[in-house]
């Protein structure tokens, strides 16, 4: 069988794409991913989306965008993509080791957290080094922990974590916060929040388990250590567009976006966070996806 | 389907005196990837009945348990043999991840 649109990958975008596309009746096949869903699988309240005055789970949200999807027919298997031939029209892939073919695609497939990269951090990930505060922070209560990172992300994390920790510390590289001002605001007036700013982590300490950090003065170079029970980190995203090749990507790994939602190839399109590098939100994500496929509507049509 | 529930006063018989591969899934509600996991254990529970015992834990009412393993992030799939732990998936993982590692063990 052929679908019209292949869709890869299940966060906002991909399935307010399959929304469009099968209610335009187009046979639409989304490739899910075994964890389904994406980032805001991660999430507890989302208070920006519109339509819900009291906030909703992200994981709730991504529930209900699903069964919409389905609702009009989009079907969506829970596998991973592993390869793609996007020289060749029809496209073929491969996900779970099953071929899928498609006349058009749309890549939504995301962005994944970026960890610090950091002696002793890959071994401690679920031993005190987490990049969920939702999901991990209950197991630090009345603890001292460290956030890393300066975004607004990294500030979200912060206060989440003061609902658990006694103390949190947001260490962060530079001298200044790239945190919107509201964030920072919040954060700074939080009196379990401690900023350490000019100060980057080096190396995580602890046998089993997270015990404390190396961290270093980035002004006078100093390195020292500091005992600590957990660390969450929040530096950004890394785009997950290095398996799709020849589809075209920029310095950073976003995916390159040529004229609305079109890649360098004729008939991939491109949705969310693998190429949006500015805004990464739930709502602007859904928009894009919305876009994509409205796009592949008009490139489908155009092909008749 | 058996009650798959394990909590801190059944632990003790449930899982460290049991012999063989005991697999244990550290869950609560309020995490998003545990309701992802928690169907996919539910499943391995059914296919291997008979063979491996498959148990979930709900770390919001067994504190005991969670202290004592160390459990610091959710969803943590455990592995025991003969009662020790000496595996943990952290994260949601697909199924044949956690397929592939009990096969794995249950033939070696």
């Amino acid at each position: 069988m052929i679908y019209d649109v292949i869709i890869i990958g299940s966060g906002p975008s991909g399935l307010t794409a399959a929304i469009y596309t099968t209610r335009a009746n187009l046979k639409t096949l989304v490739i899910g991913g075994t964890k389904w869903g994406g980032q805001l699988q991660l999430t507890s309240d989302i208070e920006n989306f519109p339509g819900f005055p009291e906030g909703i789970q992200g994981p709730e949200l991504m529930n209900r965008i699903r069964k919409q999807a389905e609702r009009f027919g989009a079907e969506i298997v829970e596998s991973d993509f592993t390869l793609g031939d996007f020289s060749t029209r029809p496209f073929k892939i491969t996900a779970g080791g099953k071929e899928y073919v498609g006349k058009s695609m749309i890549i939504a497939t995301g962005a994944n957290a970026k960890w610090l990269g950091v002696k002793g951090e890959q071994e401690k990930i679920g031993h005190g080094v987490s990049v969920c505060a939702p999901c991990d922070g209950f197991f630090f209560k009345n603890k001292n922990i460290i956030v890393a990172g300066g975004g607004d992300s990294a500030m979200e994390e912060a206060m989440v974590l003061t609902g658990f920790a006694s103390q949190v510390t947001i260490v962060h590289r530079r001298e200044e916060l790239r945190a919107s001002e509201i964030m920072q605001k919040k954060v700074r007036e939080n009196p379990k929040i401690k900023l350490m700013l000019n100060t980057e982590i080096v190396e995580i300490l602890g046998e089993a388990k997270v015990t404390g950090v190396k961290i270093k003065d980035n002004q006078t170079g100093k390195i020292s250590e500091m005992p600590i029970d957990g660390i969450f980190v929040a530096i950004g995203h890394t785009p997950n567009s290095k398996i799709f090749k020849g589809i075209e990507v920029d310095n950073e790994g976003y995916i390159k976006v040529f004229e609305h939602s079109k890649t360098n190839v004729s008939g991939v399109f491109v949705a969310g966070d693998v190429h949006d590098k500015h805004y990464q939100q739930a709502i602007t994500a859904a928009g894009f996806g919305a876009q994509a496929a409205l796009e592949t509507e008009l490139w489908l049509e155009s092909l008749e | 389907m058996a009650d798959i529930n394990i909590t801190d006063q059944t632990f003790q018989k449930e899982v460290v005196e049991t012999k063989g591969l005991v697999v244990v899934d550290f869950w609560a509600a309020w995490c998003g990837p545990c309701r992802m996991v928690s169907p996919i254990i539910d499943e391995l529970a059914t296919e291997y009945a008979g063979k491996v015992k498959i148990g979930k834990v709900n770390v919001d009412e067994n504190s005991q348990v969670v202290n004592q393993y160390s459990v610091m992030s959710l969803p943590s799939v455990v592995f025991f043999k003969d009662g020790q732990p000496f595996k943990t998936m952290v994260g949601a993982q697909a199924k044949e991840s956690y397929k592939q590692e009990i096969e794995q063990l249950i033939s070696g």
